[in-house]
């Protein structure tokens, strides 16, 4: 990215905010609120029971557990709203992409600006999550501040891959079903609320290749510094940095192709 | 010799097997306003498209500012305004935002900006709407704020697709009247239209495209000249007459045509065609005498209405 494409993407990124201070209230809900039922239900509430009655399968408090997976599965939640809705809007529904294009900025401009907008919120989302998780006494601070970069790694994988995918959508109306059969199920599965070695045999592999998986276990590695492998796999941390960085390299040049080829007919 | 803004030499789109703009050739110059008159799917939209570098060329030479939009699109669109067909206004922010972003993405400072956008909403006749939300705005007052949103960057060019397609008669003079006065203080408009009354209005110079192609080029008055005698008499038969009436309409025009509710006389002298259908002993139902219009240079030139 060249600083004139820097330039011109803060110029978008900039219409984004202006946009947020009038919108921001819808995003409260999903963002910070949702968050906190789930810490204080799961975490709080499951967790009496859970460790009570686990019998010392895990070697930390299930809150602790439970907040730790949340945080990558918040970011992940996040990154898909941010590369769904938004972006068929921008190209189909209100169409502003199309203005957009008219005048000194690109499409390049828009992927490049609308992810770093998002990359802000989301920064401030998982702020306010991490200080949360500390005041339910889930995590300590410290590990909780480290483990916002990679959960913003796991947001940013999950926005440019989904904002690729949505540019090839003719409508808005496989949208939901991406969050009914992907995300949902991932948000389940893949490690944010049990160890996936709880998963039947023949799911664990299906578990180890979805990018959930990758963000949850980095970030409970960083947030709960030291814990053993009642908790998190031996897979190298390396590992899911490396897939997530894929992920996220391969989204967003698609993401500038893709609509490139879907703006400049 | 007047400056020469955008000049197309044999400028050709493609959709795969179709062509949508097929080796055309014009030159618009600075300061005057030129039209693109034709029917759906003509290849007007596709030549705006092509102007304002959103897409890219098949085939042929285009140049606006002199520059080759295939080379360098931004340079040419930090330059222009564009209005497109449909509007596409962030309907999350106010007016004002909505101005604000554009100037923002021209790289303009603040303090640019916002006289700017007073300058325009007084313009656009929105001043009092400034912080209203643009979903409730009508059709007209979108229209105008898309208008002025084109403008935000003082732009060398104003592109206009369709301006006033799907507005009722009042919104549409006053966006007519906000054109013209662009046009008197020296802008150069391309105005894309399907309404032959529009670019009598508006266009000092106009292209009839048909098909992706150009028919015609002049002048409105000029291609009303050169393609439709001076008057027309339209003449309403009763139901089942017309067919046998036609036969007898011989010689009272220099052109003739027949349109499935009504015949069209072409006429230098429209009381003498009358004149001649009464010596006849001819009685439509109706008899109109009008000018001729654009209208009628579309239909000689292609055989066809122009609205479907």
């Amino acid at each position: 990215m060249t600083s004139s494409t820097l330039s011109r993407s803060l110029r978008y990124a900039e219409s984004e905010v202006i946009a947020y201070r009038r919108t921001w209230r819808g995003t409260v809900i999903t963002s910070f609120v949702n968050p906190v039922f789930f810490l204080a239900a799961m975490g709080a509430g499951l967790g009496a029971l859970v460790d009570e009655g686990s019998g010392q399968r895990l070697s930390i408090s299930y809150l602790a557990f439970v907040a730790s997976g949340l945080m990558a599965a918040n970011a992940m939640q996040n990154g898909a709203g941010d590369g769904s809705f938004p972006v068929m809007a921008g190209i189909l529904w209100r169409k502003n992409f199309h203005g957009t294009v008219t005048t000194p900025l690109g499409p390049k401009d828009i992927v490049w600006g609308r992810l770093i907008w998002g990359v802000g919120r989301l920064t401030f989302t998982l702020l306010v999550f991490a200080v949360i998780a500390f005041s339910f006494g889930a995590l300590e601070i410290g590990p909780a501040l480290a483990a916002i970069p990679p959960a913003i790694l796991t947001g940013v994988a999950f926005t440019t891959a989904i904002t690729a995918w949505t540019l090839t959508q003719k409508d808005g109306r496989s949208l939901s079903t991406l969050f009914r059969f992907l995300i949902v199920p991932m948000f389940l599965f893949s490690g944010t609320f049990f160890p996936i070695s709880q998963l039947p045999d023949w799911l664990e592999p299906v578990a180890y290749a979805t990018p959930l998986f990758h963000g949850v276990e980095l970030v409970r590695k960083i947030s709960l510094p030291g814990v053993d492998e009642s908790i998190v796999t031996s897979i190298s941390p390396w590992v899911h940095v490396a897939y997530l960085v894929v992920m996220s390299v391969a989204g967003l040049y698609l993401s500038i192709r893709l609509l490139d080829r879907r703006i400049r007919q | 010799m007047t400056e020469s803004l955008v000049q197309a030499r044999g400028l050709t789109k493609r959709f795969g097997d179709f062509t949508a703009v097929d080796s055309i050739d014009f030159d618009i110059h600075k300061g005057e306003a030129f039209g693109f008159l034709g029917p759906n799917g003509a290849g007007k939209t596709s030549t705006m498209k092509m102007i304002t570098t959103v897409s890219p060329i098949t085939e042929g030479k285009l140049s606006v500012f002199g520059i080759d939009p295939n080379v360098d699109g931004r340079s040419i669109r930090q330059r222009i305004g564009v209005v497109p067909q449909e509007d596409n206004l962030d309907q999350e922010l106010t007016v004002a935002e909505n101005l604000y972003i554009y100037g923002r993405y021209h790289d303009m400072k603040k303090s640019e900006i916002n006289p700017r956008i007073e300058e325009l909403l007084e313009f656009a006749q929105l001043t009092e709407r400034k912080d209203s939300e643009v979903e409730p705005l009508s059709g007209g007052m979108k229209r105008r704020l898309t208008i002025a949103r084109a403008l935000i960057n003082n732009p060398d060019l104003i592109i206009l697709d369709e301006p006033t397609t799907g507005l009722d008669p009042q919104a549409r003079h006053l966006l007519w009247d906000r054109l013209y006065r662009l046009k008197q203080q020296g802008a150069t408009l391309i105005i894309t239209t399907h309404y032959m009354d529009e670019a009598e209005q508006l266009c000092d110079r106009l292209v009839v495209m048909d098909q992706g192609k150009i028919a015609a080029e002049g002048s409105p008055r000029q291609l009303i000249q050169r393609y439709a005698p001076r008057e027309v008499v339209e003449l309403r038969f009763e139901e089942g007459q017309k067919d046998e009436a036609v036969l007898r309409l011989d010689g009272l025009a220099s052109r003739s045509e027949v349109l499935a509710d009504r015949v069209l006389l072409y006429t230098d002298d429209a009381e003498a065609t009358q004149h001649g259908l009464h010596e006849r002993g001819m009685n439509p139902e109706q008899v109109l005498v009008r000018r001729s219009t654009l209208e009628d240079v579309f239909l000689r030139l292609t055989g066809r209405g122009l609205v479907d």
